[in-house]
């Protein structure tokens, strides 16, 4: 089925979401959707599920106007999602998953489970998406709930597939996987719109692709003749720079030592198994690896936010093993953490109150007690001013910035203290290039400034557009060390994928 | 299209709120919509569905009418009333800041009720023993010895939540059982229990530790009392203390997102033991309250009964504000000095006045019944709707 958009515009208050957007997406093809945060994609995407009724345009599917006033309409009309956060019921079997709520039933409103695997086996036949239809989705590998999800819109008619995000989540591997499925359903006449802001992987596997920017369209692009700068500047308005100037490290003393650390889960399961390593001054050292492989438990060992089993961690020859995470911070270590939302700031508190969130117990933001607001604005308003935070209004609540804006923040805050060790977790997951650019900025700066830098990042290219020396971790082990200059993308992908040096 | 319309802010739309505790969201304003304005439709709409409840038993609508006028004539209508008024509120605004606070820090506290008994029966003490003493040095010495007995009641269920994970609704509930019981058993020991009595009454206060009327120079039967000023006092203290001290910005970090105040270096448990021993102390405040400025002594029932759960409807409504508390303590305050006038003016039975608190506190608790009754469009949804959608 063909599906075009004529001229959808959605407005909210003070904000226009989409202005006069159109586009089509061709049956048999794949549309890449790509388009910086806050580009207007997901508007755009609730308007296509039914979630959203645009102010203004319509939506044609094979040249027939269809009005949605709820996501039960847009399935009707052959529109499925598959959503980057999967909606699936973890201790359901892949059967009961994909018939919830269109479970076929046996008289008394019996579940007929017979039906419900005979249905789930025969799409995942037609379509090559092989998974057990009565494995538990808790108990699959990531790439396998995507093929339940998947299954699950098929099972509801669906012909034209929007995938959010889809390999957000995956390992190379399964990506590689995606993409066969893709070029599977393509194969059977599906209409496929995959959102993305993987240029790369926008390039490599469609056939158009329509960019979005400030809730416009800035314009389509063939994927046969794009290259991924042509597409970064289209996002962003303007010619983007996606490696990062730095001259060659120099590095220092150890500022950062790890000598033998290991950490268990609750149940004696090892997160971290025997790991030694060092940060030097002067340096970025980025550890890559695809995430859950012990990246979160590594940071949080070192700024003190989980105990570890075994091991010594030093910082400038003070061990601070058992030390209590202000007194690590105290210490000299900056950390932004890998989640925002979740850790790295209160979403019902100010900019300013944020801006202080881990010393806001110091001199000149408190004394004895009593938190001291002209010092705390004064600060805010420069911290805001020199990292750029918009818009600066350091009374607002730090919710109402968008994601670029919310990290800016943080990276404010702590690049602001002068500490020998910066932590940065997944510096610039899920925000815009403009951002990212800046923080990639920010963080060299730090470099030459003679700090030494811990970067984690699941993103190989922020990785080497950093570091100077590069860590892989796989298994909560360090798996590989190597000197930015001397490897390639595709090794250190080799060792993330669990290829041993 | 137009050109004039706002773009998008630099970076794309506002991130929705996350790590926000359930009691956050349930009684802590976001935004004036939520602290002023769905109070007072709550407020209005409880009047309204009230009436309708009580006609609904065959009360005539002029009856009604002169129930709401004697409601109104018996809460402010005279120096009287706002001094009955005022009289309920104090013990009110006592056990809502004790609440408040908890709510703040993202506890439950429902164990005023236990943290009122047991301040109250060390107040008590403290009122009937040291006779002699000047009342400057007897009076705050009574009031101290209420706070330091709802401190520890209240410290209880903190440590166990901080050490233990033990949560705190279960615990404070539990308490208030084992505090009930204990005031019955203490009261007919020979130390508490008034000499030549079997019923379980304690000893008088003696009036060095007596709270003062502060209009008994008009009329003796004024009762308002320095209780007030007392409470009024807690509620500057406590809005200074969460809003302008570091130990309240810990309060609130802990309560707004755990995890990001541990990330800041915060102590989680420590803070709940503090959020509930400062919130027990303001219970055992309002317990010493009814002791040395209402009753003169203590009887099984001398908290209301339920001033302690009344608390958690005064926070609610007061939206965990010190002033908020302070606002819809008075109004409550008002209800129970107005259903008695109701009752003898007009015939309606003062439960219309327990029927009216329910519904405002539905009404509060679930906002969306009022934003649906009066149309009132839903404060930017949109930001939850996209949660999950790009990245």
């Amino acid at each position: 089925m063909e599906l075009e958009l004529r001229g959808i515009t959605k407005r909210f208050p003070g904000v226009l979401a989409n202005d006069d957007v159109s586009l089509t997406a061709r049956s048999g093809k794949v549309l890449a959707l790509i388009g910086e945060n806050g580009a207007g994609k997901s508007t755009l995407m609730n308007v296509l599920s039914g979630l959203y009724q645009p102010d203004e345009g319509e939506i044609y599917i094979d040249g027939v106007q269809q009005v949605f006033d709820d996501p039960g309409d847009a399935i009707k009309a052959g529109i499925g999602m598959v959503h980057q956060h999967f909606m699936l019921v973890p201790v359901f079997s892949v059967a009961e998953n994909v018939v919830l709520g269109v479970e076929p039933v046996k008289g008394m409103g019996v579940l007929d489970r017979k039906k419900a695997r005979i249905e789930v086996r025969e799409i995942s036949e037609r379509y090559g998406l092989a998974v057990d239809p009565d494995a538990l989705v808790e108990e699959l590998p990531v790439g396998i709930q995507q093929r339940v999800e998947i299954i699950k819109i098929l099972l509801r008619g669906a012909k034209i597939l929007v995938f959010d995000e889809p390999t957000a989540v995956l390992t190379p591997q399964e990506v590689e996987e995606f993409f066969g499925i893709v070029a599977e359903l393509k194969g059977r006449g599906a209409t496929i719109i995959f959102i993305t802001h993987k240029l790369k992987e926008a390039l490599a596997i469609a056939d158009d692709i329509t960019v979005l920017r400030g809730g416009k369209v800035v314009g389509n692009a063939d994927p046969a003749t794009a290259t991924p700068e042509d597409l970064a500047a289209m996002m962003v308005g303007r010619d983007i720079d996606l490696t990062v100037d730095k001259t060659a490290s120099e590095p220092g003393q150890d500022v950062l030592t790890l000598n033998d650390v290991t950490m268990l889960d609750d149940y004696g399961r090892p997160l971290l198994r025997s790991i030694s390593m060092s940060v030097r001054a002067g340096e970025i050292v980025g550890i890559a690896g695809i995430q859950g492989n012990g990246q979160t438990e590594l940071v949080e060992a070192i700024t003190g936010l989980l105990p570890i089993a075994s091991g010594k961690i030093e910082v400038l020859g003070e061990d601070i093993t058992k030390a209590s995470p202000r007194r690590r911070h105290r210490i000299g270590i900056a950390h932004v953490p890998e989640d925002r939302n979740e850790m790295g700031m209160i979403g019902s508190f100010t900019i300013k109150e944020n801006l202080v969130l881990d010393n806001y117990y110091a001199e000149p933001f408190s004394r004895r007690g009593v938190l001291n607001d002209g010092a705390i604005e004064t600060a805010a308003e420069q911290m805001v001013e020199a990292y750029d935070v918009r818009p600066p209004m350091i009374d607002n609540t730090g919710s109402a910035l968008s994601g670029g804006n919310a990290q800016k923040m943080i990276v404010a805050r702590e690049f602001s203290r002068d500490v020998p060790l910066v932590i940065c977790a997944q510096p610039t997951r899920g925000i815009d290039v403009g951002s990212i650019e800046y923080i990639h900025e920010q963080i060299v700066r730090k470099r030459d400034e003679g700090k030494a830098i811990l970067i984690v990042s699941t993103e190989l290219d922020e990785i080497f557009a950093l570091s100077d020396r590069i860590l892989v971790m796989y298994d909560g082990q360090i798996v590989a060390e190597r000197a930015a200059g001397e490897t390639t993308p595709t090794e250190i992908g080799l060792f993330m994928a669990g290829r041993t040096a | 299209m137009s050109t004039t319309t706002p773009q998008m802010p630099e970076g794309g739309p506002p991130e929705p709120t996350a790590g926000q505790t359930f009691v956050q969201r349930l009684a802590v304003a976001q935004d004036w919509r939520s602290a002023i304005l769905i109070p007072f439709l709550a407020v209005f709409t409880a009047f309204v569905i009230g009436g309708i409840i009580v006609m609904l038993t065959g009360v005539p609508f002029t009856q009604m009418i002169e129930a709401y006028v004697a409601l109104f004539k018996g809460s402010v209508g005279s120096i009287k009333a706002i001094s009955e008024t005022l009289t309920n509120a104090t013990p009110l605004i006592l056990t809502g800041l004790s609440v408040a606070l908890a709510f703040r820090a993202g506890l439950f506290n429902i164990g005023g009720e236990g943290q009122l008994l047991i301040g109250g029966m060390v107040a008590v003490v403290v009122g009937f023993s040291f006779g002699g003493l000047p009342w400057i040095v007897h009076l705050p010495m009574a009031l101290l010895a209420g706070m330091l007995g709802g401190a520890a009641w209240g410290f209880i269920p903190g440590f166990l939540r901080a050490r233990t994970g033990a949560h705190e609704v279960i615990t404070t509930i539990m308490l208030n059982y084992i505090a009930v019981l204990l005031v019955q058993f203490l009261l007919t020991t020979t130390f508490f229990q008034r000499e030549g009595r079997q019923d379980p009454v304690s000893k008088n206060v003696e009036p060095s530790a007596v709270l003062p009327q502060l209009l008994g120079w008009i009329n003796p039967a004024l009762r308002v009392n320095l209780g007030l000023i007392v409470a009024l006092i807690a509620a500057f203290v406590i809005n200074w203390l969460l809003f302008r001290t570091t130990l309240g910005y810990e309060f609130r970090a802990v309560g707004a997102n755990p995890a990001a105040a541990r990330y800041a270096g915060i102590s989680v448990p420590r803070v709940y033991v503090l959020v509930m021993v400062i919130a027990g102390a303001l219970a055992g405040l309002a317990g010493a309250n009814q002791i040395l400025g209402v009753l003169g002594r203590a009887t099984p029932g001398f908290s209301g009964p339920g001033l302690g759960f009344d608390g958690i409807a005064v926070a609610l409504l007061g939206r965990s504000n010190p002033w908020g508390v302070v606002a819809a303590a008075l109004l409550f305050g008002g209800l129970k000095a107005g259903g008695q006038e109701m009752q003898v003016a007009a015939h309606v039975s003062p439960d219309l006045i327990g029927v009216m608190q329910a519904l405002i506190i539905m009404f509060v608790a679930a906002p969306a019944l009022i934003t649906t009754l009066y149309r009132l469009k839903a404060p930017s949804t949109s930001a939850q709707i996209t949660k999950g959608w790009a990245s």
